[in-house]
């Protein structure tokens, strides 16, 4: 913008209110253009930033891609140092969307819950320290997390395994063959353990500004407390609880280190949650890397590329749907 | 409030029949007990199991008793609450017993020795060994990311809360929203797209770079929220007296907000000290002690979790425990002192 030359523009009779603010900031004096420069260079970093992590990823994977003797979308295979390679990327997508998806069915309607206890069933003295330690839980390194899933949660799901497996095995989705249960169903229930902090912390700022008049008008008609959830606080609540799940999605399709210790990997989909192997696209990255060669680092940067891609969609459509609830809520205050 | 001890007597026509409060601890002690009791005739050896049958039986208990006495929608009523008490009891057993195990598990070796050595002649399977090599690397790295993405995310933030209308500051406002999902692995691949383009080999600061673009969106969103804290009479009061808008921004904004800005930053390096996939594909890790970031592989604490968890020996898998516990130690001391930065200096960025 221009910012000298329009100031010395001789006004119109009624200046427009930004020139009127310009002439108020002095934006004119040189220390104001160098910090304007200064910040606004940080800003236009950071959009440029975002468009080398495109631009970049996006010319490493076609290197990689023009090369791929297979189709890159559903070759069952990642055979980076054959000659000629192949590589597809079906396997880790599939493992990637079933794995969110497990983890989404089990998070969401848990963190929902914890969120309506903290903001409307726990007693007053109790929801403040709870929902403090849940933010915490909420740092804790993914790392950790893995270790403690390879470690603790694997061997304690033999018995949810075989009662599936006797139970449900009949559908093919919970047939067990008797492996170490490091499989899809394990590695969503890690994901679910994950996001349960972050799901349940927006949903739970998200209830917290349910219309209080609302509710106490439903109290007064004489409403049941699930009543009033189920009439005024879950129907505000809903578009935040569906972004709060986005959110958690976004984290769960990009989580490397706690997929990549509990799972044990392999190159085929499996019709059976509990059969052992599969694998994830970020997962894939990190088990695959240390021994790729710099083609294969290409392939990996391929499949990044459209990891990236799913999850700045999840991400945006989350964002887009948090901006529109705030303007209708804006509206309600 | 007094008692009105004459109505009490007479059943209210106003209200329906209803159960005593103790009526939910009563039926919980007996569904624990009748579950304890189905447990043991039935041979079942998982606690979890009877915990499981125990929480069914709450809930099905109270609707049953519950619509018998009180109806229909009473008994709705208090299904929804032991509904959303078993759920919340669930969600705990995993975070206690992750805690628990970290601190039990880790406490094993950890001591001054394992705080002050390397791995450098330690070989996977034997004991002993430490992570000095860990903590410095991941010292120098994250300090590095911080000195990086703290500076541009505050001024971001100013640009943004400061100077920005118009297309430019919208769009950035969007993308520093969708940068805040990036995954930490996509991050690093990009970073890794730049080195083999230049040709370069792993050393800590390419893993501080891939840092600080995790880091910078976190710190422009929290930086953000303080500086709109501050209250508009303040800048008015500087700029009418002749002050310059950058000496207002840098003498009276930004002072005003300077806890709430530096909790934001500390939660953000709390966050970027954990991150292992970054580590992994651009600094590589390694056994010896490495103090220079600008050349070489070096360790960081999450991926020494990583790589002594992948040794699979038990002194590996006591090192890793020991060093989450480090971890957790390092990243909970990071968030509790930035809350309570911003506790202490809350009422100041509230301007009131």
């Amino acid at each position: 913008m221009g910012i000298p030359t329009q100031d010395t523009v001789p006004p119109p009779a009624k200046p427009s209110a930004t020139e009127q603010k310009r002439a108020a900031r002095g934006a004119t004096r040189p220390g104001d253009r160098i910090f304007l420069g200064l910040t606004r260079g940080s800003g236009i970093l950071l959009l440029v930033i975002m468009a080398a992590i495109a631009v970049f990823l996006t010319y490493r994977a076609t290197l990689a891609i023009s090369k791929d003797e297979g189709n890159f979308l559903t070759t069952f295979d990642w055979n980076t140092s054959a000659d000629p390679p192949v590589f597809g990327i079906a396997v880790l997508a599939f493992g990637t969307v079933v794995s969110s998806v497990i983890a989404m069915v089990i998070a969401v309607p848990i963190a929902v819950a914890i969120a309506l206890f903290l903001t409307h069933y726990a007693p007053r003295r109790l929801s403040g320290p709870i929902a403090y330690v849940i933010d915490l839980l909420a740092a804790v390194p993914s790392i950790v997390y893995g270790l403690w899933g390879a470690l603790v949660l694997v061997p304690h799901l033999n018995g949810l395994y075989s009662w599936l497996d006797a139970y449900l095995g009949w559908t093919g989705i919970f047939e067990w063959q008797g492996g170490a249960p490091r499989s899809m169903l394990t590695v969503g229930i890690l994901l679910a353990i994950m996001i349960l902090p972050i799901v349940t912390n927006v949903s739970r700022e998200v209830f917290r500004q349910a219309p209080k008049m609302i509710e106490e008008a439903a109290l007064a008609l004489g409403a049941t407390r699930w009543e009033v959830i189920r009439m005024a606080v879950l129907p505000f609540g809903r578009s935040g609880v569906i972004s709060a799940s986005m959110l958690g999605l976004g984290r769960a399709l990009g989580e490397t280190m706690a997929v990549a210790t509990v799972l044990s990997p392999d190159f085929l989909i499996h019709t059976s949650l509990l059969d052992p192997g599969g694998g994830t696209f970020a997962q894939n990255i990190a088990s695959k890397f240390s021994e790729a060669t710099d083609f294969g680092r290409d392939a990996l940067i391929a499949s990044g590329l459209v990891l990236f891609v799913i999850t700045l969609l999840v991400n945006g459509a989350a964002r887009a749907i948090i901006a529109r609830r705030k303007e209708y809520s804006g509206a309600n205050a | 409030m007094s008692h009105a001890v004459v109505t009490d007597k007479r059943p209210s026509t106003l209200r329906g029949a209803s159960l005593p409060k103790w009526f939910a601890w009563a039926t919980a002690a007996g569904s624990l007990a009748l579950a304890v009791g189905i447990g043991l005739a039935a041979g079942l050896h998982s606690k979890v199991q009877w915990g499981l049958i125990a929480s069914i039986l709450f809930v099905l208990g109270t609707y049953v008793i519950s619509a018998k006495v009180e109806g229909p929608r009473q008994a709705k009523d208090r299904v929804a609450t032991s509904v959303v008490w078993v759920a919340f009891l669930l969600a705990v057993v995993p975070l206690v017993s992750l805690v628990w195990t970290t601190v039990s598990r880790g406490v094993k070796v950890l001591d001054g020795y394992f705080l002050t050595h390397s791995m450098g002649v330690v070989a996977d399977d034997e004991v002993g060994g430490g992570i000095y090599h860990a903590i410095l690397g991941t010292a120098q790295q994250v300090g590095l990311a911080t000195l990086i993405g703290a500076p541009i995310g505050v001024l971001t933030a100013i640009y943004l809360v400061e100077y920005g209308r118009g297309k430019l500051a919208k769009s950035v406002t969007f993308f520093v929203d969708v940068m805040t999902g990036i995954p930490s692995i996509v991050a690093g691949l990009f970073i890794l797209s730049l080195m083999l383009m230049l040709d370069m080999s792993y050393f800590g600061f390419a893993g501080s770079l891939a840092l600080a673009i995790l880091m910078m969106p976190v710190v422009v969103r929290s930086t953000e929220e303080m500086l709109k804290l501050v209250p508009n009479e303040l800048r008015e009061a500087s700029l009418a007296l002749g002050v310059p808008k950058w000496r207002t921004i840098l003498k009276v904004v930004v002072p005003t907000s300077l806890g709430g800005i530096t909790t934001g930053i500390m939660l953000a390096v709390a966050r970027i000290a954990g991150e292992t996939a970054p580590i992994l594909l651009l600094v590589f890790g390694g056994n010896f002690i490495n103090s220079n970031p600008f050349e070489g592989p070096q360790q960081a604490l999450p991926l020494y979790i990583y790589q002594q968890y992948g040794a699979g020996s038990s002194a590996g898998y006591d090192r890793a425990w020991a060093a989450s516990l480090v971890l957790i130690a390092i990243v909970m001391i990071l968030n509790l002192a930035a809350r309570g930065i911003a506790r202490w200096k809350a009422p100041k960025a509230a301007g009131r």
